[in-house]
């Protein structure tokens, strides 16, 4: 593998993980957030468009910690991330 | 005969079903807490096609589908309703389903205001690009429901020719399978524009066209402020407002067999939108518009502080016709007989967006 590229870890929340083989966790390839989202919808197309309109945005109500911070407070896509880093999905406040 | 209605909603879809048109058995919800803004119930095939638009408020909007009635649905991996890459758009909600004369083309009225059609019987949905591309376009404003295409009129006999509505923007035609389109709002009153530019070629904020069954050129309308009819396919438009307790409202439906007979629920006003004097009353003319008639029997006669929206009514395929409505306050009534009984069918269920029935 590319020593450039960072290998990171992405916790799915419950009610997204039926459209990744279940899985709650995922490891995938990518030195930016928008480059892990990108590795991501190539496994697993159906979860693609719940997280990313088809302009590419970031889904205004689902929220992505990147060790532990959201990232529209760091880089939004553009967010570099450190080889073994951790991607946490996570719902946030909508509905009523 | 059963029948199926299904129940589009602020937090999910409720289906029910009834063997008498009186007593039905309700199940829900499906799709929880999501926004149900559209069914579509396709029943050109031997085993009726429901098409819901789902709308969650964290993971965006799609479209399902369900070849058993609504027991199991299912949708494909990549969005089935998208904009092209080049539109610069995202979708944010699907508002209307429409079944043309062709088999297994079905269109959606999207939001922001566009047109798509599907040729697989609704599993996947191209974007109709001669009205996305009309000029008129960047001038089309969102009314209060967000920039939508809400109802789509294909022409029953002619795929070439197909009415759209949209608010803002008004009633557009094409006549060339959706090549070209054209405004076709004459006679139309915006209530929002000042005096002298009341009458605009397009712009207005149309809530729900219908096509009366014998004759497809005859149409009927109801605006933000005035319901009108058109004899001639919608290129002009005369009041028939006359008769009615107020000319505010959302609803507009056709009988689906007999000429002439049209549904509507009439509100006080823009600043007033509630049923007058709090009455819950449908309100049905014979006679495309020329008199209309209060239904009331069995119905609210007062303290009803709740408004129908553009799609919460709907009529179904039976001889005698059932009509069936639903309220933001979460009740859904049901006529057996074209509106003169009516059995509430639901209470208490969050806002009804949509409502669609047929015999299953």
């Amino acid at each position: 593998m590319d020593a450039a590229v960072s290998t990171v870890s992405v916790g799915l929340p419950s009610v997204l993980r039926g459209l990744a083989e279940g899985n709650s966790r995922v490891e995938v390839a990518g030195s930016t957030l928008g480059a892990v989202l990108d590795a991501l919808a190539e496994r697993y197309p159906g979860l693609e468009r719940r997280l990313r309109d088809e302009r590419g945005g970031l889904r205004r109500y689902v929220n992505f910690y990147v060790d532990g911070e959201e990232c529209r407070r760091l880089d939004g896509p553009a967010t570099p991330l450190r080889d073994g880093a951790e991607v946490v999905v996570i719902p946030s406040v909508a509905g009523g | 005969m059963e029948t199926l209605l299904a129940i589009g909603t602020r937090k999910g879809l409720w289906l029910a079903r009834s063997r008498d048109r009186r007593r039905w058995e309700v199940s829900g919800p499906q799709f929880p807490v999501a926004d149900v803004k559209a069914i579509g119930i396709d029943t050109r095939r031997a085993t009726p096609r429901l098409s819901a638009s789902v709308l969650n408020s964290h993971f965006g909007p799609t479209v399902v589908t369900s070849d058993d009635l609504g027991a199991t649905w299912s949708e494909p991996d990549d969005a089935p309703v998208a904009f092209p890459g080049d539109t610069g758009a995202a979708l944010e909600g699907v508002w209307q389903f429409a079944y043309g004369p062709e088999p297994d083309v079905v269109y959606v009225g999207a939001e922001p205001s566009a047109l798509f059609r599907s040729d697989d019987g609704g599993r996947s949905y191209e974007l109709v690009r001669g009205l996305w591309e009309h000029p008129h376009r960047e001038h089309w404003e969102p009314g209060g429901g967000g920039k939508a295409l809400h109802t789509v009129l294909p022409h029953p006999h002619d795929a070439r020719r197909m009415s759209v509505a949209m608010s803002t923007g008004g009633v557009y035609r094409t006549e060339d399978g959706g090549a070209t389109w054209n405004p076709s709002n004459t006679g139309i009153r915006v209530e929002f524009m000042p005096e002298g530019q009341e009458f605009p070629e397009y712009g207005q904020c149309v809530h729900k066209v219908a096509v009366d069954p014998s004759d497809p050129d005859r149409q009927y309308l109801q605006n933000h402020g005035g319901v009108y009819r058109s004899e001639d396919g919608g290129a002009t438009w005369r009041s028939i407002a006359e008769g009615l307790p107020a000319d505010f409202g959302f609803p507009m439906v056709a009988h689906p067999r007999r000429p002439e007979v049209i549904y509507n629920f009439p509100l006080d006003s823009s600043m007033m939108r509630f049923p007058p004097a709090g009455r819950c009353r449908v309100y049905r003319s014979e006679d495309a518009g020329a008199m209309w008639t209060g239904l009331s029997k069995g119905l609210p006669e007062g303290g009803f502080w709740s408004a129908v929206m553009r799609d919460s009514m709907c009529a179904d395929d039976a001889d005698p016709a059932g009509v069936y409505f639903g309220s933001r306050s979460g009740e859904v009534w049901a006529s057996p007989d074209e509106g003169e009984t009516w059995n509430q069918v639901a209470a208490h269920l969050p806002d009804v967006f949509c409502v669609r029935a047929a015999v299953i």
